[in-house]
């Protein structure tokens, strides 16, 4: 076990991080939401972050992913420095992300939230000319990408997404980001609302990502979960990142014991 | 790896088929408000069926002729189209209270450089539809980019352009004989079809058209989704990568233009050119059509071809009181418990959604 985990964390020196942050700070008026931010995510990997609520996590995240743009600090994304005026501008580069508060629009079908913003056009004249959207190619990988989730209780893929229950929506909104990221994806709570089924096939999905080669942040308060997919756990407190550690070397406990201040971890930024 | 819990091994077995359910002991009224939420255009048009309908047997075949009802569609055509502009707007979510003046003013520009400059009646109707594609900007700048409330902005925009129109015109009229001598191309959209005692202008017939292309749009075109989606959760819509600020712009600017094609087809309509026009309520009767026709003024809900109904609606009305011999205020009356009811109809299909 031991070895294992070691050349896990050697070979991850070595190779230089996809995205990383080098202190982010974000306040709004008197609070503060990010202070002296870093985060490293590494090719391939599972990187979890969990924290209190109010830690941090979300403003993190959306520093990263455009939705927000911290008061100071630098983000890179292979080394280059990016800076994103906007989720599209960091869409356009890769990166993918489910927003806690799922950012789908209610009156638009399942269809259309998941093709916001990159939506396919019908081949030949009509699609060119008269700019005329291709539904049926639009609907079917809809669907597709749904049944690959598990979520058979979606009946209408035409349905408008408020008609949906929160676990759905919350499927819909994995689904659209998991189809889509290229580069990273980036999941903030994936599965807070979801059932005992859908929950295993979104862990299911993180690992087939993983797998295509592409890495994953989690955001989860669910300790099994993490432990069980993450390969590296990012720990955030009070704005900022207290310290990294392998699942392999420490217990639940320890990791709940460092995220609420119980316990000071011994290294303060490991791996 | 704690990995799969002992709960969980039973999953492999779980269903894989789409669910689907027997449907029949749904009410008939639960499903009529089903019907209306995923046809949000079927209301305007029952209702106006049924009042064509009602004024028919009430009046009789002088009201039922195609004469009359090709009438009506000759009255409405200039609001149907400033409707069809204030439907783009409602749809974001916003309002365009200067629709109506940036409309006379366009008017205005299109008979001065026509009739009083002298210059090609082609140069006169570009200027027109600049004048009114800039108010729009104008209007989209403030809202999108400034991020003020739409119905301050076109609170404050209405008055300016409305005074401008007056000081720019001095108050002066441009005669029909006059744009009939220098610019007849103005008085296009007077031209008409008779079809027996049917008489389609070219106005009706653009009128019907351009709904038509909107309703194309915005169902069928990313851009159209787009200015749903903005309207529907700006916040949601900006996440999901769509640039808000982009569409805000693009959809004041094109109601700004769609307001000047009305104004074009107003001309062929009133043969004068009418500065004093601007103090006509045109934007109160195109928000009333919208909002007849089931646009929700929360926006990102309703289709466009309600407004094409809603505005048919008040003016079988008007012609249908009018004709029955009424004062004047029940059609106001009348209007006024339609925009009503439209709101609580609104409501009460939402509930179906949520
Ligand atoms: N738009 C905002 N305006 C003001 N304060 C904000 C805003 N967004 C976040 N905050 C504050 O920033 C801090 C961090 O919030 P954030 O959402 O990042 O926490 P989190 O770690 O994601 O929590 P949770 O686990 O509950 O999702 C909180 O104190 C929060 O109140
Ligand atoms: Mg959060």
């Amino acid at each position: 076990m031991a070895p294992e985990a070691n050349m896990q964390t050697n070979t991850q020196r070595d190779v230089r991080p996809i995205l990383s942050a080098r202190g982010l700070f974000k306040r709004y008026g008197r609070v503060t939401a990010l202070d002296n931010a870093d985060f490293d995510l590494y090719p391939g990997e599972i990187l979890a972050v969990i924290g209190d609520n109010g830690a941090g996590k979300s403003s993190l995240i959306k520093a990263i992913s455009g939705a927000i743009r911290p008061d100071d600090g630098e983000i890179t994304l292979e080394g280059r420095v990016v800076n994103f005026k906007s989720p599209l501008e960091a869409r356009d580069a890769g990166i993918e992300t489910v927003y806690q508060n799922l950012a789908l629009s209610p009156a638009l079908s399942i269809t259309d939230n998941m093709f916001l913003g990159r939506e396919i056009r019908k081949p030949g004249f009509m699609g060119t000319v008269l700019r005329k959207l291709d539904h049926k190619a639009m609907d079917k990988f809809a669907r597709e990408k749904l049944s690959e989730l598990g979520l058979m209780t979606i009946q209408n893929i035409n349905q408008a997404v408020e008609t949906l229950s929160g676990g759905q929506r919350q499927g819909v909104a994995v689904a659209r980001a998991a189809a889509f990221g290229s580069k990273v994806i980036i999941l903030d709570e994936p599965t807070a609302a979801l059932g005992v089924k859908e929950s295993r096939k979104v862990l299911e999905l993180i690992l087939d990502v993983r797998s295509r080669g592409i890495p994953i942040v989690l955001i989860s308060h669910n300790m099994p979960h993490v432990f069980e997919v993450a390969d590296r756990i990012h720990i955030h407190r009070l704005g900022r990142r207290l310290t990294v550690i392998n699942p392999k070397d420490y217990t639940m406990s320890d990791a709940v014991a460092f995220m609420t201040g119980a316990k000071a971890p011994s290294e303060p930024v490991a791996a | 790896m704690s990995g799969i819990q002992e709960f969980e091994r039973v999953l492999d077995g779980s269903d894989k088929n789409v669910a689907s359910f027997e449907h029949q002991n749904i009410s008939f009224l639960k499903r009529a408000q089903h019907f209306l939420h995923s046809t949000p255009a079927a209301v305007p048009l029952i209702v106006l069926v049924l009042s064509i309908l009602i004024f028919g047997l009430t009046i009789g075949g002088r009201f039922f002729s195609s004469y009359t009802l090709t009438l009506i569609l000759q009255q409405i055509a200039v609001v149907g189209i400033l409707g069809s502009a204030q439907t783009l707007v409602i749809l974001t979510a916003g309002i365009d209270l200067s629709i109506g003046v940036v409309m006379v003013i366009s008017a205005v520009i299109m008979g001065n450089v026509a009739v009083t400059y002298g210059l090609p009646t082609p140069i006169a109707i570009l200027a027109g539809l600049l004048t009114g594609g800039l108010c729009g900007l104008f209007n989209g700048f403030l809202v999108a980019i400034v991020k003020l409330p739409p119905f301050i902005v076109t609170l404050g925009s209405w008055n300016i352009v409305m005074a401008t129109n007056f000081i720019y015109s001095a108050n002066q009229t441009i005669r029909d004989a006059d744009v009939d001598a220098n610019a007849p191309l103005l008085h296009l959209f007077a031209i008409n079809f008779r079809i027996g005692s049917a008489i389609l202008t070219l106005g009706v017939i653009s009128m019907v058209v351009l709904v038509g292309v909107l309703w194309y749009v915005l169902n069928h075109t990313a851009w159209g989704r787009h200015v749903y989606a903005v309207g529907d959760d700006p916040e949601a819509a900006k996440l999901s990568g769509i640039q808000t600020r982009k569409v805000l712009l693009s959809v004041y600017t094109l109601a700004g233009v769609i307001a000047a094609f009305a104004a074009w087809v107003s001309i062929g309509r009133n043969g004068s050119v009418s500065p004093s026009a601007a103090v006509t309520d045109y934007n109160l009767q195109a928000i009333t059509a919208t909002v007849i026709g089931g646009i929700s003024l929360f926006g990102g809900r309703g289709s466009i071809l309600g407004t094409l109904f809603g505005a048919m609606l008040v003016g079988v009305v008007s012609m249908g009181l009018n004709m029955l011999g009424a004062d004047p205020q029940w059609k106001v009356m009348l209007t006024g418990w339609l925009i009503i009811a439209a709101v609580a109809i609104d409501q009460w299909i939402r509930k179906a959604g949520v």
